[in-house]
């Protein structure tokens, strides 16, 4: 039963709903669905609806419709609205026939004329809107009533002398009738000039800064955006599409009726929205107006098929504006909301009474005052020492908030200077063999710095999972790393879920989000080792070089993964329960490691993460301040073998100097102490210790010394907890 | 504001500054004088009934628009729910209903559109002139898929009661323009002397401020487009006395256009908040005279459409120039 809860809650359908809700392609499948729900209701109701000869019919009156919609979704990622679409597109397809049958002129200046007539009206109506600064909304339903009035005018006046004549062009004819392929030449008209619309406003420099003024014109303002030549130029678009389908509909049609394209801003209006494109501007696709419009179009065509009253038609359409209207102001007003509620998604973790870690307890884990005289340094001259490294001429840095290495120069580590400034938040370093930092850092990568300086980029990502929805290709918050003797650097990226200021939401959820990533120097790759772990944090390749040593915090676990030797892949659990949860990983002169405690377990979290829901019912219904958080207001560092046993702790009660402590380096005989939120980095001796030690030399110096620390763990390695 | 404008600002006003309503009423006695001696006919009696008559019903259901319009709305529908609850009224007549009872209900039925529309403008929070827009639709499809198959409804003889609302009383003077009258004072007494009213300019003057301070804005918003419609179906229960028949073409003619043109000439600014009954006294008087005088130059309904469309356009646009609003924070249909 609790295999099947740990189960249900590992891949919660919440963690799939929330992770889908977050991706872009996510919105347009919606009507796309629609689409086809509508094309096969009528396949089923409507007999031979699918057939060729039908299918090529509905291709060839569908484009006009559609650069009516496209015109229209045009104008709305603008921010804007253009009802005069329809009488545009009446206009023009007049016009079309007044030019060529009445005025005699050729096919070429025809087209040119009454797109130049689209883009006039256009250009009435961006002007007005842009540069006089009035409602698109009013202002171009009065050029509709105005151009429709025109319209009947013109078209009676006209009506005899165009119903006589007709045109002797095999050009005008094919655009009328044409097939290419098959497909009728309006279908490829279609797809042609959407695929250059889509361009032009993803690729193209005005057509993106139209999308720009859409989503935030003060946004656009401020970045140097032109807003009101935008705007204008995405009405005189506009105008120009509703042109050429006028100009398309009269090469279908021949005629120019009192009823063309009445209504036809309203069915574009609803196409638009229904194919998600937002009316707050600036968001949406031109397929997704293409997916509306055909929504729209196969709808008025199937009702008027199967015999539906033409009121009853438009009175659908109108229902449908309202729906799909609603549910997009309401969609963009609670997408965040939603994604909040649902975004969180807490797994199953059971955990049984940690060692006790009460002064005078009896147990390894018991309080004591070991750091609590900590001698100071760089205090106040630093903000959030996550790891500090020593090289070898005893020069001590460190990361801070700001996204800089920080260098605090030998003996007495009184000057600071910025070593280097890499941006993001820097947090666990390691040496390499040339004397290089390389740092991992949260929200970019793993990045070196030479010690001339330079920066460079190691890798900021890996491969993708393929069976997550969440594109986590990216490295998303790298933690620490170490550094193998082959050179393969070795890294946590502790969640791919949340950023470093939400690991507490991570930590609500407990589950596998995070995982360990190589990258080889030699091929230049990089590539997860380990997937789906909880929280990897500290990093460390043991002293004998076959094994990395690393710690999942919520789990308060410390795995050993091996990398070379005979048992190479094998990973498994060398400690498991500890009282707290565990941070970096560091190597001790006695063939030992250090491992920071950030935070102390209490029975009360505990019994938190042995309840999804509650969690679930904490983050949705109370306010942040007010969540039950792990605790990490303590300083702990503790030391452990190989074997994963415990064997001493240095403790800074009630963490007065040392809260929160994340990392810990020994160097010649002291132990340096780091912490996320400290304002200093601690410093005190440790007795008996080897005062020549130093990490660069553990790694890289003399190999003498290696052969003995492998035999000790080897001599052990039969014992060991397995995973 | 720098000092000096603000000195200037704090000293009490010498002269005489006239409101829009003001200014549109003197023009529209300039236009009247030169029509009397440009248009031949146009000053006769008769005529000035005719131009009475004409412009009352427009007045009417000005008013109505301009409830909303000072609430910072707008109603698209007011057409078509005046045409289809009149039309369902009259076809209930003409099915032996008795007269109240029919008139009650379509007077029901408009204000229950109004209070549909308030819902999806207040509470579903769709903006305005969509939720107008396709409310209209919808309700002028299923009017006529189910109740008005024929595009009109006619009263059948012997109602003499609801055609007097359109006839004349004593001297000639036709009964709509007293229906006008009677209107537009009740409106100016709510708007100007009850909490409501004065809520309504609350309201439209600043939303936001109006709901922080304690204004229940969702039912307000409510209230006003019922109110615009009860108003409208007053309108278009006038319109029936005067033809005897609802014909619900009147939805798709540019008539809403008219109202809107009448509210916003007279001084209601689209942004809400500003105008009042004389400022649609006066933008139905100057339209009324306009609409008049193309009558009489015998232009056709597409040429007044265009010119009404041109004044339109025009009217609105100085509207956003004496009445700028914020764009770069202004929501789609606004």
């Amino acid at each position: 039963m609790n295999a099947l809860r740990r189960l249900w809650y590992r891949y919660s359908p919440q963690l799939i709903i929330g992770e889908l809700l977050e991706k872009r392609w996510m919105e347009p499948i919606v009507p796309f669905t629609l689409m086809l729900l509508v094309f096969a209701a009528f396949i089923v109701t409507i007999p031979s609806y699918a057939s060729i000869v039908q299918l090529q019919q509905l291709m060839r009156s569908f484009p006009e419709q559609a650069f009516v919609a496209m015109a229209m979704a045009l104008s709305i990622l603008s921010g804007g609205i253009d009802l005069s679409v329809g009488a545009v597109f009446a206009m023009a397809d007049f016009l079309t026939l007044y030019f060529l049958q009445v005025q005699d002129w050729p096919l070429p200046l025809t087209i040119v004329a009454v797109l130049a007539w689209g883009a006039l009206i256009g250009a009435v109506n961006g002007g007005l809107i842009a540069y006089a600064k009035t409602r698109p909304f009013l202002t171009t339903m009065v050029v509709l009533i105005i151009l429709r009035a025109a319209y009947n005018k013109i078209t009676g006046v006209y009506a005899a002398e165009l119903a006589g004549a007709s045109v002797d062009s095999a050009a005008w004819d094919f655009l009328g009738a044409g097939f290419v392929f098959g497909i009728p030449i309006n279908m490829v008209c279609l797809i042609v000039i959407g695929a250059i619309a889509h361009l032009y406003l993803t690729r193209i420099r005005s057509g993106v800064h139209i999308m720009a003024v859409g989503s935030s014109r003060k946004a656009a303002r401020h970045a140097g955006i032109n807003v009101q030549r935008s705007l204008f130029l995405a009405y005189v678009l506009a105008g120009m599409l509703s042109a050429l389908a006028g100009l398309l509909y009269a090469a279908r049609q021949n005629s120019a009726g009192t009823d063309t394209g009445v209504g036809w801003e309203v069915n574009a209006l609803a196409a638009a929205v229904l194919g998600g494109i937002s009316l707050a501007g600036g968001r949406g696709t031109i397929s997704r107006a293409l997916m509306g419009a055909a929504i729209i179009f196969l709808l008025i065509n199937g009702l008027v098929q199967l015999g539906t009253h033409g009121s009853l038609t438009s009175a659908a359409i109108g229902a449908i504006l309202l729906a799909a209207v609603a549910f997009n102001v309401k969609f963009v007003k609670n997408k965040g909301k939603i994604l909040q509620k649902i975004y969180v998604s807490p797994s199953l973790v059971e955990f049984s009474p940690p060692a006790s870690i009460e002064r005078g307890g009896g147990t390894v884990f018991a309080e004591n005052d070991r750091l609590k005289d900590s001698e100071a340094i760089a205090l106040d001259k630093i903000e959030g020492p996550e790891d500090i490294i020593l090289d070898r001429s005893d020069n001590l840095y460190t990361v801070n908030r700001n996204g800089s290495i920080i260098r605090f120069l030998a003996p007495n580590y009184e000057k600071r200077e910025e070593f280097a400034r890499i941006g993001g938040r820097p947090l666990g370093m390691a040496i390499d063999r040339d004397e290089s930092i390389i740092v991992c850092v949260a929200g970019m990568g793993v990045y070196g710095v030479r010690q001339d300086r330079t920066i460079f980029k190691v890798t900021d990502e890996t491969n993708r999972t393929w069976y997550r929805f969440k594109d986590d290709s990216r490295l998303w918050l790298a933690d620490d790393l170490d550094i193998a003797a082959d050179g393969k650097i070795y890294f946590s990226d502790a969640t791919t879920r949340y950023d470093l200021s939400e690991w507490a939401l991570d930590g609500f959820e407990g589950r596998g989000n995070g995982r360990l990533v190589c990258y080889d120097p030699a091929t230049k790759t990089t590539r997860t080792v380990l997937a789906n772990l909880a929280f990897p944090n500290g990093v460390c390749i043991s002293h004998d070089g076959q094994a990395v040593l690393w710690v999942s915090t919520w789990l308060c676990r410390i795995y050993r993964y091996w990398i070379a030797g005979p048992q190479t892949g094998k990973l498994e659990i060398i400690a498991d329960n500890l009282p707290g949860y565990p941070d970096n990983i560091n190597r001790a002169s006695d063939g030992n490691y250090w491992l920071a405690l950030v935070g102390l377990r209490s029975p009360v979290y505990d019994i938190a993460m042995a309840d999804p829901s509650f969690r679930t019912r904490m983050v949705k219904q109370i306010p942040p301040d007010e969540w039950l958080c792990p605790g990490i207001n303590f300083g702990c560092v503790v030391k452990f073998d190989d074997n994963g046993e415990v064997l001493e702790s240095l403790w800074d009660p009630g963490g007065v100097s040392h809260p929160t402590i994340t990392s810990m380096r020994e160097h010649k005989g002291y132990l340096y102490i780091g912490g996320l939120e400290n304002n200093r980095i601690g410093r005190v001796p440790l007795p008996g210790a080897d005062k020549s030690w130093t990490g660069w030399d553990s790694y890289w110096g003399d190999k003498t010394k290696k052969g003995a620390a492998s035999a000790v763990a080897h001599a052990r390695a039969d014992h060991v907890v397995s995973a | 504001m720098s000092s000096e404008a603000a000195a200037a600002a704090s000293q009490p006003r010498s002269g005489y500054k006239p409101s829009q309503a003001e200014i549109v009423l003197g023009v529209t006695l300039v236009l009247f004088v030169i029509m009397s001696v440009a248009l031949p006919g146009f000053i006769t009696l008769g005529n000035l009934f005719t131009l009475a008559r004409n412009i009352s019903i427009l007045g009417i259901l000005a008013l109505g628009m301009a409830v909303v319009v000072i609430g910072r709305g707008i109603d698209l529908s007011q057409i078509a729910t005046l045409g289809c609850s009149a039309a369902i009224a009259m076809t209930m007549i003409n099915a032996g209903w008795p007269v109240p009872v029919a008139l009650g209900f379509g007077m029901l039925l408009s204000i229950l559109m109004g209070l549909a529309n308030g819902y999806l403008v207040s509470v579903v929070e769709i903006p305005p002139l969509f939720t107008t827009l396709a409310s209209g639709l919808l309700i002028v499809g299923v009017t006529r898929a189910l109740v008005v198959p024929a595009y009109q409804v006619f009263l059948e003889p012997g109602h003499t009661n609801i055609l007097a609302l359109g006839g004349t009383i004593a001297g000639g003077l036709p009964a709509p323009v007293i229906a006008f009258a009677i209107c537009a004072l009740l409106l100016h007494l709510f708007l100007s002397r009850t909490v409501i009213g004065r809520f309504i300019y609350a309201h439209g003057d600043n939303a936001l401020a109006a709901r922080l301070s304690g204004i229940a804005t969702r039912p307000l918003t409510m209230i006003e487009y019922a109110l615009c419609s009860a108003i409208g179906y007053v309108g278009g229960i006038i319109m029936v006395g005067s033809t005897s028949l609802m014909h619900l073409q009147i939805v798709d003619s540019t008539l809403i256009f008219d109202v809107i043109l009448v509210v916003v000439l007279g001084g209601v600014s689209l942004v809400g908040g500003r105008g009042n009954v004389l400022s649609v006294i006066a933008g139905t008087l100057l339209i009324g005279l306009l609409l008049n005088a193309m009558t009489i130059m015998n232009l056709d309904i597409q040429t007044q459409d265009m010119i009404k469309g041109l004044v339109l356009l025009l009217a609105i646009t100085i509207d956003s120039i004496i009445h700028p609003r914020d764009e770069e924070t202004a929501k789609q249909g606004d």
